[in-house]
């Protein structure tokens, strides 16, 4: 396995809709992104960033390319397959957080370990472990009701991280928050990401795609420009 | 996994209970509705059948009947043995005679009714002596006083604590010795209390009582292993030819069959059972399409629940799984509530009209598992649609 990408995009395009209707989203996409990589997704509405970030989350098919994952051809497996690949290797962040509400953070965060079959104690272990990277302990009891949008954001990212995903996606997850809870969100994925996580991210703001190591731009469902070791603000503690 | 989606589903259900509450409603009445019903039947179908057993199992019952010219002609002794010797499948044949009189013991009295008979009689109607000893040969000859009694009887006017075996009492203006108490047999057939009764030999009644040899009716037992259509044929014929009818009189007698009572019985009951079926399905297929309704609202309501498991990697068939659990747990607590419901109703009810309560732990656990099974057909379309959504759609729903 090691030498191979992680992720590899060959000539990734994506339709929607038929005929006169029809809309290409992507025109023709190729992107190899290798392990530990963070890498940011820019680009203007419409440009294909968020329909990426959907086939590489392994929630949409590309309609033509080849979209490999780990040496897996994606692009060909079902919709369980994908489902079973997304359970093992991929966590998710969402802008809007989407925890379930009237649930406990805890809770919340033990849910990608339900479809694991694993039993409640090892369950209530790993979210708490998990909580604590995102340094909610204290709150795992409270219902997302009860949590700032950063804590939410947080117990979000404790639920991603929970499954030790080898990748985590991020889609625009600070679009709902201030720009000083954003700030701590980008530390807390730099760090991370310097722990070993390949992360993923979707932004439309410079200053957050600032903290990636890779941006990637996007225009008109093309891949515009790629920029390596783009990172311009050091995690805090310097590491790396 | 099961344990944590069974709870989920519990936790869903209290988190909407008013809602869980209405929607269940259907199921509810439907299981209350057959489970009262069935078993008020089986306490009917009970109490007709201790009534017929009361009559004999298989029996005719053989009365004389007002014929065109307005007289009654009453049968006698004599038709009473050609019958029981002449006729093959007939095991015995005894004859019955009443008439109305007043219990008196020891300053206390009671209205009732003595009946004339012999043991023979007793064994055809299975009438059995709780205390005491049935008549013996010697006094059904002779006719002497002695008397059994009905429970009825027996608690109006004997103190309780003592016997009344050996007790000198008089029935109107005849004094009889009581020498036997008979088991409780309950309500008779024609409404009368089979219990308000005092047997006497059946000569000591006529003589005593009557002033004849007439029979009011007589029983007639017969084998179960004969034909009872030809013995009831060649009972009318040897009758009719005793009576000398010409070819085309009609009879001036009747001749009952208990079986027949009791298939007429029997098939009544289970058309009403039939009814009530048709009547609870309609309830359950109410409740089942309320179901399938209240499942489609939370689906949509939780739309973005969905998208969220299905995007941490839970399979089509894991979702479908959750949504049918909560459907089954939904229609199964109804139907636990629905068989609390109707065990109490048929309690009350049982009580109301006066017959016994039978528990039959077969019609609970059907219309469970009916109800259990109305979820899984009502809840797996709902289900299924959870199941089939987009992530990413899901995932987008406000």
């Amino acid at each position: 396995m090691t030498g191979e990408p992680l992720i590899q995009l060959e000539g990734i395009t994506k339709t929607f809709g038929n005929g006169a209707a029809a809309f290409q989203a992507l025109k023709g996409i190729d992107l190899t992104i290798d392990r530990g990589e963070f890498v940011a997704i820019m680009g203007p509405s419409g440009s294909g960033k968020s329909t990426t970030m959907n086939i590489l989350g392994c929630l949409d098919v590309p309609t033509g390319g080849v979209f490999r994952f780990r040496g897996v051809e994606v692009q060909k497996l079902d919709r369980d397959q994908r489902s079973l690949l997304r359970r093992r290797y991929l966590g998710f962040v969402f802008q809007g957080f989407n925890l379930l509400a009237r649930t406990t953070a805890l809770e919340n965060v033990e849910l990608p370990l339900l479809y694991r079959g694993e039993s409640k104690a090892q369950r209530r272990e790993s979210a708490l472990r998990a909580l604590d990277q995102v340094g909610l302990v204290p709150w795992a009891s409270h219902s997302p009701a009860e949590l700032s949008g950063g804590q939410q954001q947080r117990v979000a990212i404790a639920r991603a991280l929970v499954t030790q995903p080898d990748v985590l996606l991020a889609d625009e997850p600070t679009g709902n928050l201030d720009s000083e809870r954003s700030v701590e969100i980008m530390l807390l994925l730099q760090r991370l990401n310097s722990e070993g996580i390949t992360v993923l991210m979707v932004t439309h703001e410079e200053e957050m795609a600032s903290y990636a190591k890779t941006i990637v731009r996007f225009r008109d469902g093309l891949v515009e420009t790629i920029e390596r070791d783009a990172r311009v603000l050091a995690p805090e503690g310097g590491a790396v | 996994m099961f344990g944590s989606t069974l709870l989920l589903a519990l936790r869903e259900i209290r988190r909407h209970i008013l809602r869980s509450i209405l929607t269940t409603l259907g199921i509810i009445i439907g299981v209350a509705a057959v489970v009262t019903m069935v078993t008020l039947g089986n306490g009917v179908t009970a109490s007709v059948q201790e009534e017929i057993s009361s009559l004999g199992a298989s029996n005719f019952i053989i009365f004389p009947v007002r014929t065109t010219r307005g007289t009654i002609r009453p049968f006698d002794e004599a038709d009473v043995r050609a019958v029981e010797q002449q006729i093959a499948g007939v095991d015995l044949a005894a004859g019955s005679v009443g008439a109305p009189t007043t219990a008196f013991y020891n300053g206390q009295d009671w209205d009732t009714r003595v009946e004339g008979g012999t043991n023979d009689l007793l064994e055809a109607q299975s009438i059995t002596i709780a205390e005491g000893r049935p008549f013996s040969a010697d006094e059904e000859q002779a006719g002497k006083n002695v008397c059994l009694l009905g429970l009825k009887v027996r608690d109006a006017i004997f103190p309780s604590a003592t016997s009344p075996i050996g007790a000198n009492m008089r029935l109107g203006d005849i004094p009889c010795q009581v020498i036997g108490v008979m088991e409780e047999r309950g309500q008779g057939g024609g409404g009368a209390d089979d219990d308000d009764v005092v047997f006497m030999p059946l000569k000591t009644v006529q003589r005593r009582f009557r002033g004849n040899d007439n029979l009011d009716y007589f029983v007639v037992k017969y084998d179960a292993a004969y034909a009872a259509a030809a013995i009831q044929d060649s009972l009318v014929d040897l009758l009719r030819e005793r009576r000398l009818l010409q070819g085309d009189e009609p009879n001036d007698f009747n001749v009952i069959d208990t079986a027949q009572i009791n298939q007429a019985l029997g098939a009544a009951t289970g058309a009403l059972t039939a009814m009530v079926a048709v009547i609870a399905s309609i309830s359950l297929l109410v409740g089942g399409i309320g179901i399938m309704n209240i499942m489609l609202v939370s689906v949509t309501e939780r739309t973005r629940e969905i998208g969220i498991r299905l995007a941490i990697g839970a399979l089509a068939r894991e979702v479908r799984l959750q949504f049918l659990t909560e459907a089954v747990v939904l229609c199964a607590l109804g139907g636990l509530v629905g068989i609390a419901l109707g065990f109490g109703a048929s309690i009350g009810l049982a009580a109301l009209i006066d017959v016994p309560f039978v528990f039959d732990p077969m019609i609970n656990i059907v219309s469970f598992l009916f109800a259990a099974g109305m979820g899984i057909v009502f809840g797996y379309y709902p289900a299924s649609r959870a199941s089939k959504l987009d992530p990413i759609d899901a995932l987008r729903h406000e």
